[in-house]
């Protein structure tokens, strides 16, 4: 067994954190960005229109049929191709910011199952008594259905955000720096894997452990006002 | 766009000599290998925990609820990373370096991604066997059945039939988590993968037979429990579903 130096984390912690944040702030756009998204997707789903549920449901079988790192590498590739071929010129967007992208689009897949599970929660009287009152099928949906599969959904989005939080170390596949990956990093150059990896193992545990309390927390508080 | 298709491209040879469709399709069997592998020991341990946490002995709780516990809040990947570099170097020494040196790749990963998914087996088993009515267990400890045999014969056979949509998923899962075991030195399908754009450039061929492929795999996975589910129905009892969505 060899002897621990944990000093490695606490000179290294600038760069961890740094990670850290990064982490977070994919995971903040990708769940905003999903949300909104994967909603637009479950209201296609669900549509009346033929086209319109055939690509929702293309969408999300597609993307909930491939691994995640595939995804990441393929978009990360990808995309430079796609922008270079509508802007005519080179644009070269970076490991770290094609992540945003691809995990925005993907998680899209993901959230927009749980917005249409949320949707056909509310009772169809609920639909019918918007229409009753002269609201448009946008209305109906802004200011009565979706708040309520909104509402319903909420734990189980905030759930599907940890698994989230923790999808996001698959950067490691494009090098970009994430938690995982600055600790990667360290790693590589001061060869104290056991520190290092036990600290990212310890940090995410502590981080997720807590959140799902709290959305557990939260799933009673909801069920009990319903 | 500029993006030169070459579809033939899977029939040239590699620097070893192969083509690159035998890449693919070594891949191929590699994900299948680590998959169906770590689902068994996932299946296995995850039953296990997942009784373990409807028993009675509040210490078989505990133990099962910290497990999913842990094994649920940290990513895969870095789960993986510690079975192949933290816990070589925690266990005595001798045990340590019969794990760096001797004991194959695959194994270590198969272990890493069947615990991780076990966690998972686990939540639903439990499930099932919560939603079983008390006077299951009760009936069976009436017909003179010890604990254990209730689960054996009357409670773990319904629970079973009732999860099995969800852990149809579970398994159709399987084949994307096992990518993340390149990381440590797989060389299943996503391995392959990057390799052969790495050697070759053709993105978007590739990205279109590799998922593909996952889809496949993900597929007849589907069918295969569909299958199952139903045979094993029980009558008048549950009602039917088709088994979960296709992928």
């Amino acid at each position: 067994m060899s002897d621990f130096d944990f000093s490695v984390i606490l000179e290294n912690w600038g760069f961890l954190a740094q990670g850290l944040r990064y982490t977070v702030q994919v995971t903040l756009t990708a769940m905003l960005g999903g949300i909104l998204i994967g909603t637009v997707l479950a209201l296609m789903r669900l549509s009346s229109i033929a086209p319109l549920q055939w690509f929702a449901a293309g969408y999300v079988n597609i993307f909930r049929s491939v691994p995640l790192v595939q995804v990441i590498l393929a978009f990360y590739l990808i995309l430079p191709m796609v922008l270079q071929m509508i802007t005519g010129q080179q644009m070269p967007i970076g490991a770290a910011n094609s992540a945003y992208f691809t995990f925005t689009v993907f998680e899209a897949a993901y959230y927009s199952e749980i917005m249409r599970s949320g949707i056909q929660s509310v009772p169809r009287g609920q639909v019918a008594a918007g229409y009753a009152m002269g609201f448009t099928y946008g209305q109906t949906m802004r200011l009565v259905v979706l708040p309520q599969a909104f509402r319903n959904m909420l734990p189980v989005l905030l759930t599907q955000t940890i698994i989230l939080f923790q999808d996001v170390s698959l950067v490691y596949a494009i090098g970009a720096t994430d938690f995982f990956g600055a600790a990667d990093k360290i790693t590589q150059r001061d060869l104290r894997p056991v520190e290092m990896y036990t600290t990212v193992a310890v940090v995410y545990f502590v981080i997720c452990f807590a959140l799902s309390r709290l959305v557990k927390l939260l799933q009673s508080r909801i069920a009990i006002i319903r | 766009m500029d993006y030169h298709w070459d579809w033939l491209f899977f029939f040239r040879e590699t620097d070893d000599g192969l083509k690159y469709y035998d890449w693919v399709l070594s891949g191929l069997g590699w994900t299948t290998l680590v998959s169906l592998a770590s689902l068994a020991v996932a299946l296995a341990l995850g039953s296990a925990l997942g009784v373990m946490r409807t028993t009675p002995k509040r210490w078989f709780v505990a133990i099962g609820d910290a497990y999913v516990d842990v094994f649920r809040n940290i990513p895969l990947i870095v789960q993986l990373f510690m079975w192949f570099f933290v816990v070589p170097e925690l266990v005595p020494d001798r045990i340590g370096m019969w794990m760096k040196q001797d004991l194959p790749y695959v194994v270590i990963a198969v272990v890493g991604l069947g615990l991780y998914t076990a966690a998972r087996i686990a939540e639903q088993v439990k499930a099932g066997i919560n939603s079983l009515s008390r006077g299951q267990r009760d009936a069976g400890l009436a017909l003179g059945l010890t604990e254990w045999q209730t689960y054996r014969h009357v409670r773990l056979p319904m629970a079973y039939r009732i999860v099995l949509p969800a852990m149809t998923s579970e398994a159709m899962n399987i084949f994307k988590n096992s990518a993340v075991t390149y990381a440590v030195g797989i060389l299943e399908l996503y391995f392959q993968y990057k390799q052969i754009i790495e050697k070759t450039s053709q993105v978007l061929e590739i990205t279109i037979v590799v998922t593909l492929a996952y889809f496949a795999l993900a597929f007849l996975m589907n069918r295969l429990l569909a299958f199952i589910e139903r045979r094993t129905r029980v009558p008048g009892l549950i009602v039917g579903s088709k088994g979960g969505d296709v992928a």
